[in-house]
């Protein structure tokens, strides 16, 4: 009988299979073909006979023609077996899925964990990079947004600093780099005549502010140069917050005039919703109209107003800051006194400018979230290590039998694909969530913090890092521990221990806990900054304050006569109030952020000719000192004796005074101090008090000087009236007041509202909110890192554990002891741990440096933060080694021998 | 008809109902190729042949959809045969196909009965 087996395998060259398959196909065919010899024999055929007909069929000839013409195996004929091991891609594919299906179904608790591993660590990412998306990555929601830019004056000693009118009007007219120049500054009113009299923010913006943007109206129009002209600026835009907030929604609202400080304005139009005001709070906006502005040709009148800019086509933002800076320039040279300290103008892009505050702690943040996908995904690796090196028995054989590469890179990656889409969406859901979180969690400053939602890009990122994760981290490892290791199928260990694919995990394990050691140490730092920023004495009591912010409406309070009078009424009235110790008002809150400066000179002092002296300062009333509890450090505070009247006075601050008298007591010195139009005035210092953190806990106190309000000049009353707050020193719970001071407000005057009812605890609370959050969020990461971090060294461990059985209990039986197999197993884990402090260590020590910029009072390498961090991660290593150990200890010797 | 119309028409017929045959081959019990193969020859009457080359890619493309299922299996004294099973969905698709099947010859028939108009 001839090989039929031979026959086959020839007529099979061509088809495509891997030689397990071909071995299996070649067998069966050859069956047939002996069966069919068999049965033709035994019908009566002959041996030539039998085995032309069987040799024929095969050929796929009809029986009783003759022999195929072609002779045996001619290459050129096609026959249907060529086509035996081809499938179609498709239907194999999803075969490919089906069976991936089955196999994680065998092993349900893998799936679980990868998948939720998976789910967690893309979720947190997906979650961080919408607010990243939103606030640093996407444009702004305005027309051609990279072109826009924010101009503002370079100060002498402030960096930055808005314009005032009389600059911005020659910055808009004589530059040549741009193809407008917007302007925007603050403004409140007092919104009446509808219900609650309520105070709104407010912009005071340029004609062509909108039409700089590209903003479209909702309803209705926007400004227009026309409403500059004099009698038509009554006009208002309304956000669609206030629209929906005051207005229902009313569609009706266009045309209707409402009562703003008294006065009426008509609503000319609404914003859409996703528009968005450089100043968050800004509900509405009216013209600037500069023609009827008074300030016009006060060539030192405040600088209060910001400008945004489009660059023209072609023009670079340099060639703009240059073409600034020579205007900057000019005027100097024009008016030598009053823009003494604008030396030059900067030009920075508005998105910049808008977010630049947060950059570093979002990308730090974005980083560690990364760091923890990294972490995650490695422990996913260290479990696909481990799942294969359990198959490895059957994926050795194969391979050395010749199976593809091919084949078990499709099943691997078939697994990959299941566990990284079930990742991907699981995570999406988490990301909601997130996102949820985020954003409520989120310091109220934090930039459009509106925009933040997840869209389609944050869903094709989640997808894109769930893919990238499974595929390198599942399949990766799972392929390269596939490589056939013979040596150790034949010597008959070839269950994973193999000595490549140990160091495989341990080297996982380092990364993972050097890893979590950089996100524990930045942690570290921040708390360390947190609270010694908690620490910080702001120079008055935060406890026990209340504080209340008023306008007054500009129309019935002109001048200094009629806001003391409300003033003096005002305070009487608190000040009875049952609860309040002191009652007093001042024109800027502490760590509010507001800041006016005024230019002074000291008498007796020859100034130095380029040297312009600026102070902050405030108005104030003695009773706000003692609701403050600002001590007096030398001279009298302000009394009875500080009228309108008499000498003029001051107090100023310790560190004023340090600078200036560092040697001796500054009480009657004499200072010219320029607050009005017609010139510098002298006041008498009668008191210094102690140092107020008025920028933030953070910054350090800067000199200040403090005007009584009965002396305040005409001209600078309006420090006091568009914004006052007030001071109540209370013996009870400072909240409790606050029904009854907004009755004495309204009692007093109606027309009033009481805005920003706080207690300064919350005021201090607000400003440290944006460092909270940050630690928070770092903290969490770090822990879950560390966690991350624990299971897989706890998975190597017991993992070896496992598999050295055999070698324990031999080792038990030759007399080792308890503490001796502790010792082995603990020994090994924390070789490990400590290789990877040691490398998060030094990684720590390069990466700290990088957040620098967030830490307060501690240095990016603090050795006690660094030194106890690395304590607690070995702590950790060391019971996520303790507890594998201990099981490996009851090993009895006989179950241990019997293992192998 | 010439010898050559006659041929493909009976490819044509074959190839149409090559599935049906093998899936109801072996609804009754798990079968081997040579067997399936013999089944077919004598059962009709030596009009229907499946030689090697058409049977056993037929039988792995059925096996590849998941219409049976093949198992080797080594019965005492023998070596090892590769036997095919029909599986649950392979019982669903018989069932379809045989009634299609029925419908369509009956409807033939009736259609190409001689004698009508």
């Amino acid at each position: 009988m001839p090989d039929w087996r031979d026959e086959v395998r020839r007529r099979l060259e061509r088809a495509r299979l891997d030689p397990i398959r071909r071995a299996a196909v070649v067998e069966e065919l050859a069956q047939h073909l002996e069966d069919r010899y068999a049965d033709l024999v035994a019908g009566g055929a002959t041996d030539g006979e039998a085995e032309q007909t069987t040799r024929a069929e095969l050929e796929h000839a009809a029986p009783h023609a003759p022999p195929a013409a072609a002779p045996r195996g001619a290459p050129g004929a096609a026959s249907p077996l060529d086509r035996i091991g081809c499938g179609h891609p498709i239907a194999d594919a999803l075969r490919d899925l089906r069976h991936a299906v089955k196999r994680l179904r065998t092993n349900p608790g893998f799936a679980a964990i990868a998948v939720l591993t998976l789910a967690l660590g893309t979720g947190a990412n997906a979650a961080v990079f919408s607010v990243v998306d939103a606030v640093l990555l996407r444009q702004l929601p305005f027309r051609e947004p990279d072109r826009l830019v924010t101009v503002s004056a370079r100060h002498a000693d402030r960096g930055r600093s808005p314009f005032n009118l009389p600059d911005f009007l020659d910055y808009r007219d004589q530059n040549r780099t741009l193809a407008g120049l917007a302007a925007y500054g603050t403004w409140s009113s007092n919104l009446t005549g509808m219900g609650d009299a309520e105070r709104l923010s407010g912009l005071k913006v340029s004609a062509n502010f909108f039409d700089l943007l590209g903003a479209r109206a909702a309803a209705g129009r926007l400004l227009l140069p026309a409403d500059d002209t004099p009698g038509q600026e009554r006009v208002v835009v309304l956000t669609h917050a206030l629209w929906m907030r005051r207005f229902g929604g009313d569609p009706g609202v266009v045309g209707r005039t409402i009562l703003l400080n008294g006065g009426g304005y008509e609503v000319v139009g609404v914003l859409p919703g996703e528009f968005l005001f450089p100043i968050r709070e800004a509900e509405l906006a009216v013209p600037l109209a500069p023609a009827q502005d008074a300030s016009r040709t006060v060539r030192n009148s405040a600088n209060s107003l910001f400008a945004i800019g489009r660059l023209r086509p072609g023009v670079t933002r340099e060639q703009a800051e240059e073409d600034a800076s020579a205007i900057a320039h000019r005027l100097r040279e024009q008016y030598p006194v009053a823009n003494a300290h604008k030396p030059g103008a900067m030009v920075t892009p508005l998105h910049d400018d808008l977010v630049s505050g947060f950059r570093q702690a979002l990308w730090v943040l974005f980083g560690a979230v990364g760091v923890v996908l990294l972490i995650a995904s490695v422990n996913l690796a260290s479990l696909a290590l481990a799942r294969a090196a359990s198959r490895h028995r059957e994926m050795a054989l194969r391979a050395a039998l010749g199976a593809t590469r091919g084949r078990l890179v499709r099943q691997l990656g078939a697994e990959s694909l299941l566990l990284a889409l079930a990742g991907a969406g699981a995570g999406v859901l988490l990301a909601g969530f997130g996102v949820d979180a985020l954003v409520a969690m989120s310091p109220a400053s934090l930039p459009r913090l509106t925009e933040v939602h997840v869209d389609r890009r944050v869903l094709l990122f989640t997808l894109a890092i769930a893919l990238l994760s499974a595929l390198v981290f599942g399949l990766g490892p799972a392929l390269w521990a596939s490589r056939p290791n013979l040596q150790d199928m034949l010597r008959g260990r070839g269950d994973g221990g193999g000595p490549g694919r140990r160091r495989g995990r341990g080297l996982l394990v380092v990364a993972e806990i050097a890893l979590s050691l950089v996100l524990l140490a930045g942690a570290g730092l921040l708390v360390k900054s947190f609270l010694r920023l908690q620490r910080v004495d702001p120079g008055f009591r935060s406890d026990h304050l209340l504080a209340i912010r008023l306008s007054l409406p500009k129309d019935r309070y002109r001048g200094r006569a009629a806001t003391a009078a409300f003033c003096d009424s005002l305070r009487d009235r608190l000040a009875a109030l049952p609860g309040v110790e002191a009652a007093g008002v001042i024109s800027a809150l502490p760590l509010s952020g507001t800041v006016a400066a005024v230019p002074f000179t000291i008498d007796g002092r020859a100034a130095p000719p380029d040297e312009h002296l600026q102070t902050h300062w405030r108005l104030a009333d003695a009773g706000s000192f003692r609701a403050l509890g600002v001590p007096l450090l030398s001279g009298r505070p302000f009394d009875g004796r500080d009228g309108p009247s008499a000498p003029p006075v001051a107090l100023i601050s310790r560190g004023f005074a340090h600078r200036f008298w560092p040697d001796r007591d500054p009480i009657g010195a004499v200072l010219r101090i320029d607050d009005n139009d017609q010139g510098p005035r002298a006041v008498t210092v009668v008191g210094v008090v102690g140092d107020v953190r008025h920028l933030g806990l953070d910054t350090e106190p800067e000199p200040h000087l403090y005007l009584p309000l009965q002396q305040a000049h005409e001209d600078s009353v309006g420090l006091l009236t568009g914004n006052q707050y007030w001071l109540l020193r209370t013996s009870v719970d400072p909240a409790s007041l606050a029904p009854a001071a907004r009755r004495a407000i309204a009692v007093l005057d109606p027309g009033v509202p009481a805005s920003n009812v706080r207690t300064m605890e919350q005021y201090l609370e607000a400003s440290i909110a944006p460092r909270r959050f940050n630690l928070t969020l770092l903290l969490v990461f770090a822990a879950a890192a560390l966690l991350l971090a624990a299971v897989g060294l706890y998975g190597v461990i017991s993992y070896g554990v496992a598999q050295r059985t055999h070698e324990i209990g031999v080792r038990m039986t030759l007399g080792a002891v308890r503490r001796d197999v502790l010792r082995l197993v603990v020994g090994q884990g924390m070789r490990l741990a400590t290789a990877g402090v040691a490398v998060g260590l030094a990684a720590s020590l390069l990466v700290t440096r990088l957040a620098s910029s967030l830490l307060f009072g501690v240095s990016a390498t603090d050795p006690v933060t660094f030194a106890g961090i690395a304590l607690l991660v070995l702590g950790v290593a060391f019971l996520a080694c303790f507890i594998p150990a201990r099981r490996a200890t009851r090993v009895t010797p006989m179950v241990a021998l019997r293992s192998e | 008809m010439t010898d050559i119309n006659a041929r493909m028409f009976d490819r044509e017929l074959k190839k149409g109902s090559a599935e049906l045959l093998i899936l109801a081959l072996v609804e009754a019990r798990p079968r081997h190729g040579y067997e399936i193969s013999r089944l077919i020859e004598t059962r009709s009457g030596g009009a229907v042949r499946f030689h090697v080359a058409s049977l056993y890619p037929l039988l792995y493309r059925l096996e590849r959809r998941g219409w049976v299922a093949g198992r080797w299996v080594e019965k005492e004294g023998q070596r090892r045969r590769r036997y095919y099973r029909l599986t649950p969905e392979g019982r669903k698709v018989l069932a379809a196909q045989r009634s299609a099947w029925e419908s369509f010859v009956a409807a033939v028939t009736r259609l190409t009965r001689p004698g009508r108009a």
